[in-house]
C-alpha cells in the first residue's frame, strides 16, 4: 500500500492490518507517554484545502505520536488563494521535503489525482475530497464498531472482522464521503449494511450497490434484513441541503429521519444475539435536534467520543504503514 | 508553382468510396476528368505541370465537412488561432469546419464572424465558416442580430449558442423561426440547465460511487422532446448538436418519423469512449455533453447507421495545458477531434460492420454539407465538380500522439491508442493541402476566390 485513498481499494488482509495496528497505537495513546519514534525524522503535510479543524488535529496528534514533523497548510490565506494550481502547491511541499500529503479537498477525486499525477513522490492519504470518500473516517468507525462487536462475542477485536454485524446509515447519503467509505470497508468486513434516506439524497443506481436501502427510517429499525440494528450510523444533515429541495424543512427531515427520543427508545430496546445494546455513530460535528436528539447524543450507546479517540490511533496506524513500509525514494 | 490555377493533379489508382481503383484528374480546382480520360487528358499537358500521385490502395472520399468546430479565435488564442485549427482541420481530411460562436467576444455580429471568415480565408488550409451566436453573448436572453450575421461577407446561416443551450422556450421558438427569413437553421446545445447545475458527469453508476454530481440523461432529452416540437410547430430547420444518449436518438427517430425537419450529430467521442473513463479522475476525460455509458454508445452507432444521426461533428475543443491539469471539477470541459475523427469513425463504425464508405462520405462530408447549403461541399466524386477530396489508407495503424498535432490543444482522450486509418492527402479546391499525410502549403487566397469558394445556392 503507497497511498490511502479509498476504502473500495482495500482488500480484507489490508483493512484487518490497519485495525490491528491501530489497537497496537490505541495501547500507546494510554500511556504516559504517548510517542513512539517511528517516523523520527518524516515530514507529513497536512494539506487542507477546505476547514476542517477536527481531521486536521487528528492527523496532526497522529503524526505528532509518531514523532514525525507536522506542517499544516490550509489554503484560505495561503497561495492557494491567490490562484497557485494544485501542482504547484504539491510540487513546492515536495522541495520542502515532505514525505507524506494529507489532503482534505473540496473536488471529488482530488486525492486520487495527486497520486496518480506524477507530481510527488509522497505517499497521499486521502483526509476528505469532496462527496466521494474520507477513508480513515471508515477506518475509525469500523475499528469503533469492532470493538463494540468483539467485546459482546468476549473476544480480543485483533484479527477479527465484522461478519454478521448489521450497520444502518442514516442520512445524506448522496454528498456523504463518509457513507462512501464506510459501505465499501463495511461489506469488505462483513457487515450486513442498510442505507436509510429520502430518495433525494440516494444516488441514481443505488439499488446496484451491495446494500439495503429504505426510505423509512421505522421501517429499516422495524422490518427488513436490519431490523433491530447492532449499530446505527447518523450522518449530519446540511442546512443548505433544504436549498435544493432535497427535502422540504428540517423539521420533516427530523420526524421522518432523525434519531427522535421515540426511535432512541425503540433502539435502546433491542438486544443483539450476544444481549449487547445498540451502537450509534456520528462522524461530527452533531446538529443536535435535526439528525439526532440531545438524549441520543448523551446516550451512553452514542460512540461519539470513542470515534473521536480512536480517530487518532488509526491516523497513526495508515501513517504508521504507508511510511515506514517503503523508504522515501528520493530524486 | 504547384498551385497556380493551371497546374493540374493526376491521381493514380484511388477507390472512390473504397470501391473499384481509378484514376482522377484535377485542374482548375476541380475533377478534370477521371478513369481513362484522366490520363488521357493529363498527357495532353505539359509534364511539369502535372504533379502524379500515387494513390494505389487508397480510398478517395468527398472532402470531410465539420459542422462543430471549436477555433477558439478571438479571445483565447493560447488554446487555438483559427492557423492552428485549420491546419488540424486539413490534416483530419476537412475541406470546411464551421467555428462556433462561443469566442471572445462572441460571434453574435456581424462584425466578429467576419472576423473568423477572414482569418479563415487567409489560412487557406481549409474552408472556415463561422457559426453565429443566436442571442447576444450567449446570455439566453435577447436575439443576436442573426440578419446583420447572416447579410455580412461571412454569409451565416448555422446559429448556435453551443456550449450553452437556448433554454427559454419563447425565445428558442422566435430564434427558430426567426432564422426562416434568412434561410438559416438553428443548432440547438440541449442541456437544460436547472437539471445540470454544476454537473460534472454522466449521472449514473459511476457518478454514484465517484462522487460527482451527474448530468442526467433526461436533461438532455426533455429539452430535443421540446425542440423538435418546437421545430415542428412553426416548421422550422432544427440541428440537435452532440447527440450523446440512446433517449435522444429514441426522441430523433420518433420526430424524423413525423416528418420534423430535424438534423442530429454525434461526435467520435461519443462513438467509442463511456463514464467508465472518469473513474480515474483524468480531466481530459471531461467533456459537454459528458461521456455516456456503454449502451449509450451502442444506441449511437446503431442511430448513425440507421440514419437517424445524420452526421459527425467534432466538437473539436482545444484548451491549454493548466485548463486539464487541475481538480476534475474545475477543469475545463471539451476534447481536441479534428485530427482523430476519421480513425475514430473507421474504428466505430467501418471495422465493425456498422456502415460502409459510401455511409461514412454521407455522415461526414455529403449530410453536413446539404444542411449548410453548401454546393461546393460534399459533392459527388465526378468531373466537373470542384475537387474538395481526400485520399485515406484505411490499413494504416497509428498509434495517437497529442504532441505531434497541428492543433494547439494537447487534451485529446485518444493519447496512446492505437487507431485505424490515416489520412494520406487533402485536396482544396483542388490544391494540396495535406500530401502524405504531412502539412503541404495552403491554398493562397487568390486561386479560392478564383475557385469559387463562396457560397453558391442552389
Amino acid at each position: 500500500m503507497r497511498h490511502l485513498l479509498s476504502t473500495a481499494d482495500l482488500s480484507h488482509t489490508q483493512a484487518l492490518s490497519i485495525l490491528d495496528t491501530a489497537e497496537e497505537m490505541a495501547a500507546v495513546s494510554t500511556r504516559e507517554v504517548k510517542k513512539l519514534p517511528t517516523l523520527r525524522g518524516r515530514t507529513v503535510v497536512n494539506l487542507f484545502f477546505e476547514d476542517s479543524t477536527r481531521t486536521r488535529i487528528s492527523f496532526e496528534a497522529a503524526a505528532k505520536r509518531l514523532s514525525a514533523d507536522v506542517m499544516n497548510f490550509s489554503a484560505k490565506g495561503s497561495s492557494v488563494s491567490k490562484g497557485e494550481s494544485l501542482k504547484d502547491t504539491v510540487q513546492t511541499l515536495e522541495a520542502i521535503g515532505a514525505d507524506a500529503i494529507v489532503m482534505r479537498h473540496w473536488a471529488s477525486g482530488a486525492a486520487a489525482q495527486l497520486a496518480g499525477s506524477g507530481w510527488t513522490d509522497c505517499a497521499v492519504i486521502n483526509a476528505g475530497d469532496g462527496t466521494h470518500e474520507h477513508p480513515t473516517q471508515a477506518l475509525l468507525d469500523a475499528l469503533t464498531l469492532r470493538r463494540g462487536w468483539s467485546a459482546a462475542h468476549g473476544e480480543d477485536p485483533r484479527g477479527t472482522d465484522l461478519t454478521g454485524m448489521r450497520v444502518l446509515i442514516v442520512g445524506d447519503i448522496l454528498h456523504s464521503r463518509v457513507a462512501r467509505s464506510n459501505i465499501w470497508l463495511l461489506r469488505t468486513l462483513g457487515a450486513q449494511v442498510g442505507l436509510v434516506a429520502p430518495a433525494t439524497l440516494l444516488p441514481v443506481g443505488v439499488e446496484k450497490w451491495p446494500v439495503s436501502v429504505y426510505y423509512s427510517l421505522d421501517e429499516a429499525l422495524g422490518s427488513g434484513p436490519e431490523a433491530g440494528p447492532d449499530a446505527i450510523m447518523m450522518l449530519r444533515v446540511q442546512a443548505e441541503r433544504m436549498g435544493g429541495a432535497y427535502f422540504p424543512t428540517a423539521a420533516e427531515y427530523t420526524r421522518r429521519w432523525g434519531l427522535t427520543d421515540e426511535r432512541l427508545a425503540r433502539l435502546a430496546a433491542h438486544r443483539g444475539a450476544a444481549g449487547q445494546r445498540p451502537m450509534i455513530l456520528h462522524p461530527g460535528p452533531m446538529n443536535r435536534g435535526v439528525e439526532i436528539s440531545a438524549a441520543a447524543a448523551d446516550s451512553p450507546m452514542n460512540q461519539v467520543l470513542d470515534q473521536v479517540s480512536h480517530g487518532v490511533s488509526v491516523r497513526m496506524a495508515v501513517l504508521h504503514l504507508l511510511l515506514s513500509s517503503s523508504e522515501r525514494n528520493t530524486a | 508553382m504547384s498551385d497556380t490555377p493551371t497546374a493540374a493533379t493526376l491521381i493514380l489508382g484511388a477507390r472512390p468510396y473504397g470501391e473499384a481503383p481509378l484514376d482522377l484528374l484535377i485542374k482548375d480546382g476541380r475533377i478534370a476528368a477521371l478513369g481513362e480520360a484522366a490520363r488521357a487528358q493529363a498527357e495532353q499537358l505539359k509534364a511539369e505541370q502535372v504533379t502524379t500521385v500515387e494513390a494505389e490502395g487508397l480510398i478517395m472520399l468527398p472532402g470531410m465537412v465539420d459542422l462543430h468546430t471549436h477555433l477558439r479565435e478571438p479571445g483565447r488564442e493560447d488554446a487555438e488561432t483559427v492557423e492552428t485549427g485549420s491546419r488540424a482541420a486539413a490534416r483530419g481530411g476537412f475541406t470546411a469546419v464551421h467555428a462556433m460562436a462561443n469566442s471572445s467576444p462572441v460571434a453574435d455580429s456581424a462584425g466578429v464572424v467576419e472576423q473568423v471568415h477572414r482569418l479563415g480565408r487567409a489560412s487557406g488550409w481549409t474552408e472556415v465558416y463561422p457559426v453565429g451566436a443566436v442571442t447576444v453573448g450567449l446570455a439566453g436572453e435577447r436575439l443576436a442580430e442573426l440578419g446583420a450575421m447572416a447579410e455580412s461577407s461571412a454569409q451565416v446561416r448555422m446559429f448556435s449558442d453551443d456550449g450553452m443551450c437556448v433554454h427559454n422556450p419563447v425565445l428558442m421558438r422566435r430564434a427558430l423561426e426567426y432564422v426562416k427569413t434568412v434561410d438559416g437553421f438553428i443548432a440547438q446545445h440541449a442541456q437544460e440547465p436547472l437539471l445540470t447545475e454544476g454537473a460534472q458527469m454522466n449521472e449514473g453508476d459511476v457518478s454514484a460511487v465517484l462522487g460527482l454530481p451527474g448530468w442526467p440523461a433526461v436533461a438532455e432529452e426533455s429539452i430535443i422532446a421540446r425542440d423538435v416540437l418546437l421545430a415542428q410547430h412553426v416548421g422550422s430547420r432544427l440541428h440537435i448538436c452532440h447527440v450523446s444518449t440512446a433517449g435522444s436518438v429514441e426522441i430523433i427517430r420518433w420526430a424524423k418519423e413525423r416528418g420534423i425537419d430535424v438534423t442530429a450529430e454525434v461526435t467520435p467521442h461519443h462513438l467509442l469512449l463511456t463514464d467508465e473513463l472518469v473513474r480515474g479522475y483524468d480531466p481530459v476525460y471531461k467533456v459537454n455533453p459528458p461521456l455516456r455509458t456503454g449502451a449509450d454508445v451502442e444506441a449511437l452507432r446503431a442511430g448513425l447507421a440507421d440514419g437517424t444521426i445524420d452526421v459527425i461533428g467534432t466538437d473539436h475543443a482545444p484548451h491549454p495545458t493548466q485548463a486539464k491539469e487541475c481538480e476534475w471539477s474545475a477543469a475545463a470541459m471539451g476534447m481536441t477531434g479534428l485530427e482523430t475523427a476519421l480513425p475514430v469513425v473507421i474504428k466505430t463504425m467501418i471495422n465493425t460492420g456498422l456502415m460502409d464508405w459510401r455511409r461514412f462520405a454521407e455522415v461526414t462530408s455529403i449530410t453536413p454539407a446539404r444542411i449548410y447549403r453548401h454546393a461546393h461541399q460534399g459533392r459527388p466524386l465526378q468531373p466537373g465538380e470542384p475537387a474538395n477530396l481526400i485520399l485515406v489508407d484505411a490499413e494504416a495503424t497509428q498509434t495517437v500522439d497529442p504532441e505531434g498535432h497541428a492543433s494547439k490543444g494537447r487534451n485529446s482522450p485518444f493519447r496512446g491508442m492505437e487507431l485505424p486509418g490515416a489520412v494520406r492527402a487533402t485536396f482544396l479546391h483542388g490544391h494540396p493541402v495535406v500530401l502524405d499525410g504531412e502539412l503541404n502549403t495552403p491554398l493562397s487566397e487568390a486561386s479560392a476566390g478564383a475557385a469559387g469558394s463562396s457560397q453558391v445556392r442552389p
